[in-house]
């Protein structure tokens, strides 16, 4: 079966500093992925080069078969396949959570507003927040608002979610809430990279740990085998610092 | 707060200038706020002068009225098209294609560096000549009230282009790379989720632009457009009361500009508490 996500030999630089350097990578239907590694090592910069908010120097992406960096092709119908949930959020301060969450339906898809408002709230029930549709985002704890961003992202039908460190912005006792949103979403099938370095959530939904160090892939393998058991000297290290 | 710490330590009275709290808020709390004092006494003198002294108050007024109508015309006609243009000078300054970044950048710093009143003698004197020797004259003609609507727009445009330009960068990249991974195109993005957040930003420096328009809209009166300052000099040279004249001209001007920023500052306020109170 094809893949959803295919990487090839993807390479970027800013200036001197290569932050990918020859990255291969498949996500196949139903899988969840965990990319994890050091700060700088180009975790951030993979994710966000599947759905070209950066673009690849050289190599290929390829989203249901689909190019990503072939420069003709409409990266809209690919952005549209590929949620994405950010370290920030990103909710837009200026609409309540329904307006959120309904805003991109109507913009892109032309979806009729009543039926996309009853999708919001239907995904607004799914994270645990249907109480707070009229809630405007800073009314809102951080995890709240980051488990809106996922229902938002979710209203789009994607094939594929990303994650860029979504809990990385959050206070302890929030990580859990939306990191329980995710197993979720995980369980009920949703093909999933996620950049995080959550442990627990890795043993509960994680298929895969691609451990990442200067802009290439070190080590992939299963979670368990991956925190008990790192094959690499690299990343033993790392587990040593955030262990 | 840095205010009761002042009085919990009765012994040695300390003045702790932390956060600012021991400056006194802006007066305009209360009944003798600085605003009403101002609006409701100028307004007040305006409404007795001609009860206490009918001569010659009682002409001067009805004589300014229908400057004030066209002060206001051409403030309003002004601060449309300047917004419109702003808007668009605005968006030329974050553009990433060069030429139109270029152009709207050029803009900006030309007319921001020419002096208003210079650039109203241009268009209402400098300009027709040209338009004739390019055969134009046909089909424009500018009139005084025209030159000065379009030289106060070209003008203020430049400013306004200036402050939408802050706004639109004031925001976090995250919106714009949050509705395009939502699929949204960048004309869509900016349409539904970055010019709404914009205009919260940017509406008190409007509001200033508004009324620092209004005022210089009194420059336009040396271009045979019979504004309020017009119609107050006319008076006063044909009736040699110059004092009488021009105090009625500068209460008009002062409730009018008091009136137009206490409606600036309601709508600030409209806008901070709808859905976004903490």
């Amino acid at each position: 079966m094809e893949p959803v996500i295919k990487i090839t030999d993807a390479r970027k630089s800013y200036g001197t500093l290569e932050v990918l350097r020859g990255i291969n990578l498949e996500v196949k239907k139903g899988e969840v992925v965990l990319i994890i590694g050091p700060s700088g090592s180009g975790k951030s910069t993979l994710l966000r080069s599947i759905n070209r908010l950066e673009n690849l120097d050289s190599g290929e992406i390829l989203v249901e078969g689909k190019s990503v960096t072939d420069p003709k092709s409409d990266i809209r119908l690919i952005r549209e396949e590929a949620g994405m949930v950010f370290q920030s959020f990103n909710l837009f301060p200026h609409l309540d959570c329904v307006g959120n969450i309904i805003l991109s339906p109507m913009t892109v898809k032309g979806t009729p507003k009543a039926e996309a408002v009853e999708n919001a709230l239907n995904l607004l029930e799914k994270v645990g927040l249907r109480d707070k549709a009229a809630s405007f985002p800073d009314q809102l704890s951080g995890g709240q608002q980051q488990r809106v961003a996922i229902a938002r992202a979710l209203a789009m039908n994607p094939r594929v979610m990303l994650f860029d460190e979504p809990t990385s912005a959050l206070d302890p006792e929030m990580i859990k809430e939306v990191l329980d949103v995710m197993t979720d979403l995980a369980k009920e099938g949703m093909t999933m990279l996620v950049v995080s370095h959550e442990m627990g959530f890795a043993r509960a939904a994680a298929n895969r740990v691609v451990f990442m160090d200067q802009g290439e892939i070190i080590e992939e393998s299963t979670p368990e085998e991956f925190f008990t058991r790192p094959k690499e000297e690299r990343a033993r290290r790392f587990l040593d610092h955030i262990l | 707060m840095a205010r009761s710490s002042k009085n919990d330590q009765g012994q040695r009275p300390t003045i702790t200038v932390s956060d600012g709290t021991l400056i006194p808020l802006k007066g305009d709390k209360g009944v003798l706020s600085a605003w009403n004092i101002s609006f409701f006494g100028a307004a007040a003198i305006l409404i007795a002068l001609p009860l206490l002294k009918p001569e010659p108050y009682s002409r001067i007024i009805p004589f300014a009225r229908d400057g004030i109508v066209v002060t206001l015309l051409v403030t309003l006609a002004s601060i449309a098209c300047a917004l419109a243009i702003g808007l668009l000078a605005g968006l030329g300054r974050i553009s990433h294609f060069k030429p139109v970044n270029l152009i709207a950048t050029i803009y900006v710093e030309v007319i921001r560096g020419i002096p208003l009143l210079v650039q109203l003698f241009y268009i209402y004197y400098a300009l027709p000549p040209l338009i004739k020797v390019a055969g134009l004259d046909r089909f424009i003609h500018l009139d005084g009230p025209s030159s000065a609507i379009l030289a106060m727009s070209i003008c203020y445009g430049a400013y306004m282009a200036e402050i939408f330009r802050a706004g639109l960068q004031s925001l976090p990249k995250g919106q714009m790379e949050a509705a395009l991974a939502l699929g949204m195109s960048r004309h869509q993005a900016m349409r539904k989720v970055i010019l709404p957040q914009t205009i919260r930003v940017i509406l008190p420096p409007i509001g200033n632009e508004f009324i620092a328009l209004l005022k210089d809209s009194s420059l336009v009166s040396i271009l045979a457009v019979s504004d309020l300052l017009r119609r107050g000099r006319e008076f006063a040279s044909t009736s040699f009361m110059y004092f009488e004249s021009y105090t009625v001209v500068a209460l008009v001007y002062l409730v009018m500009t008091l009136f137009f920023s206490r409606l600036v500052a309601m709508m600030e306020d409209k806008l901070r508490h709808h859905g976004t109170s903490h």
